[in-house]
């Protein structure tokens, strides 16, 4: 089975984020793979582990330092990748341009499943999945927490992610899946797949070798960071029960909410 | 004056509470406040969106949308959209509504601001406001091209009567079924009443420190205690632990939640879980470590012993009720 994985790289959840006009301060980041994105390497390698063939390629759009990101998703066992590495459409792309720009590049390979994180961790958008599907002109399901392909790779039977449970839906192949926690326990990248990693193929191109013009559909005007939240009151009392009463007043007459 | 489309989302036979925030919100936009429901046999929901604001309401009502399906729900959406062609199409940022509104906005050629806390009016153009990196920034993001589609987290807005003209119109949508690649084969969804986290007003939730599956009763307890709005959370050191699922985490890569009050039973914390819940209106922690990170996020610290603190506020909430 071949698939196509999108991976993003976004700073780390530990790193501290600076504002400055409408973007954010670059140093100081460590960059890493998105988390959910790892849900879908681990998934399309998976797949193709159990279907004993077929291709694991990573397509990414970003900057220079992308590089780094796509080398671990080659070393987790990707085979291939494509860098979509063009910082000025990188710098200006929303989820629309970006979806444009990976759809562009999908178009040229074959595959039956497409995987992408729920959501990327920096811009948490959730939207490039379907966007994606969109221009393909195929399915999405998104919020996956288990796929079963068909042994002929015509349909999959998923379980997803919906308000209150889970519904289990079937979908025609090719399609768009988006990942979800709970789909897999991504592996790490061992020592010789560090080292087989280095010398897989990463096909770079920019965005007019994929021949999209297509520009960004929404523009971040002015980023903010949040009002910082204050220590509040710490609630006095001789024992556990006295604490409770009180809070118990406090939720009543400060907050009003009983 | 070209106006506002909004998606209106059924669960269990009732518009959900983020719709009708929603369109109370485009109420004050000005322009057509134009509403689109969509399932089998919705119609008679539309008389409780004319009382929050709706002008015009698309009935799209047949026993293809029994179940939702992305694509069939798109194409109705789409339909919809271009009779009326408004300028701002909203949707609340529910499971459903983050599945749907990219894929709305994609059809529709355009594209998307996800999550959004607030909205203000800029002449034509809203400008929304959306957290990124999980909650540790704002930003400010406008649409270049239209319609400007939007959706919006539940309990960013108060739900406010005002009567809108609430004329109804029945849309027969021709659907192409030739796309409609994706069946349902089963739902399984929880029995209780409980809200989804996304759209409680009260969540009481529990960490680590809640020591094993058994004792969530006692949180449940409590939340029951605030009426029907209340669900119970957990961190993810709890869901990963198997105490409770993946659907009650809160966090980074748990649900984003807002509510009035979240009570943190026995959670330290983390950054990861803050950027799920940082944005609560109220926060209460009780926990029996004072250096705990997530006292200097708490609006109310209890430091003690949660299995002494929680029964004893129970009797005391019970007390204050009679
Ligand atoms: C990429 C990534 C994503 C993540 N996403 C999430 C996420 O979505 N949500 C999330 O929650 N975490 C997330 N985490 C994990 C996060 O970093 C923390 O590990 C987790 O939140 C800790 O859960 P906790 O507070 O329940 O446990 P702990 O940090 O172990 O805290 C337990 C607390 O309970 C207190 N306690 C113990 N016993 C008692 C008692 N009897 N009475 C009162 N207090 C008591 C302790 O003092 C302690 O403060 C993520 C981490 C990473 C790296
Ligand atoms: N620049 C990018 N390069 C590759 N994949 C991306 C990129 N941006 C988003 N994606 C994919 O789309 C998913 C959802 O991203 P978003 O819609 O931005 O939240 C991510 O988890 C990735 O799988």
């Amino acid at each position: 089975m071949n698939t196509v994985v999108c991976m993003k790289q976004v700073p780390d959840t530990e790193t501290l984020i600076k504002v400055a006009g409408a973007g954010i301060v670059a140093d100081g980041i460590k960059w890493v793979m998105s988390s959910f994105d790892e849900f879908a390497v681990e998934e399309a390698l998976q797949q193709k582990e159990k279907m004993k063939a077929g291709t694991v390629t990573i397509i990414s759009l970003g900057p220079d330092r992308a590089i780094e990101a796509i080398r671990t998703g080659l070393a987790m066992g990707a085979d291939n990748a494509v860098h979509i590495n063009d910082a000025a459409y990188y710098d200006k792309a929303d989820p629309f341009a970006t979806a444009a720009a990976l759809a562009a590049a999908i178009k040229g390979l074959e595959y039956d499943c497409v995987f992408l994180g729920k959501q990327a961790i920096d811009d948490d958008s959730g939207q490039v999945p379907a966007m994606v599907a969109e221009q393909l002109g195929i399915p999405v399901v998104t919020q996956v927490l288990k796929l079963e392909v068909a042994a002929d790779k015509s349909k999959a039977t998923v379980t997803r992610e919906v308000e209150g449970g889970q519904a289990v839906v079937e979908v025609a192949l090719p399609a768009v899946f988006s990942a979800q926690k709970g789909l897999n326990e991504p592996r790490y990248a061992s020592l010789p797949g560090i080292m087989k990693a280095k010398k897989k193929p990463v096909d770079v191109k920019t965005a007019a070798d994929l021949g999209i013009s297509a520009g960004p559909a929404t523009v971040v005007k002015e980023m903010s960071l949040p009002p910082a939240r204050q220590a509040g009151k710490i609630i006095a009392g001789d024992d556990a029960a006295a604490k409770a009463a009180a809070l118990a007043k406090a939720l009543h007459d400060e907050v009003k909410i009983i | 004056m070209p106006g506002t489309l909004i998606y209106a989302e059924v669960q269990k036979g009732e518009i959900k509470k983020g719709s009708l925030e929603i369109t109370s919100k485009a109420k004050e936009f000005g322009g057509d406040v134009s509403v689109c429901i969509i399932g089998s046999g919705v119609a008679a929901l539309a008389p409780e969106l004319a009382k929050y604001g709706a002008d015009k309401i698309y009935v799209v009502d047949a026993p293809d949308y029994e179940n939702y399906v992305t694509e069939a729900y798109v194409q109705a959406f789409a339909q919809v959209a271009e009779q009326v062609k408004p300028s701002v199409v909203l949707a609340s940022a529910t499971a459903q509504g983050k599945d749907l509104t990219p894929a709305i906005a994609a059809r529709l050629n355009t594209g998307a601001i996800s999550d959004c806390v607030d909205l203000t009016k800029n002449g034509d153009k809203i400008v929304a406001k959306r957290p990124m990196y999980a909650g540790k920034a704002y930003a400010m993001v406008e649409a270049l091209a239209d319609p400007q589609v939007i959706s919006v987290r539940p309990n960013s807005f108060a739900a406010t009567e005002a009567a809108g003209a609430g004329a109804v119109e029945n849309v027969a949508v021709s659907l192409d079924a030739s796309k409609i690649k994706v069946v349902v084969k089963s739902l399984e969804l929880a029995q209780s009443d409980e809200p989804d986290q996304t759209e409680a007003e009260i969540i009481v939730s529990g960490g680590r420190g809640m020591k094993g599956p058994e004792n969530y009763k006692m949180l449940e307890d409590l939340a029951k205690l605030f009426g029907p709005t209340a669900t119970t959370g957990a961190s993810r050191a709890a869901v990963d632990a198997g105490w409770r699922g993946h659907a009650y985490q809160v966090g980074q890569t748990g649900k984003t939640v807002s509510p009035n009050l979240y009570i943190a039973c026995g959670i330290s914390g983390a950054i990861q879980h803050m950027a799920g819940m940082g944005t609560s209106k109220v926060i209460v922690a009780i926990n029996k470590d004072a250096e705990a990170p997530i006292f200097t996020k708490a609006d109310y610290g209890v430091v003690d012993d949660l299995f002494n603190v929680v029964p004893a506020l129970i009797e005391e909430i019970k007390k204050i009720k009679g």
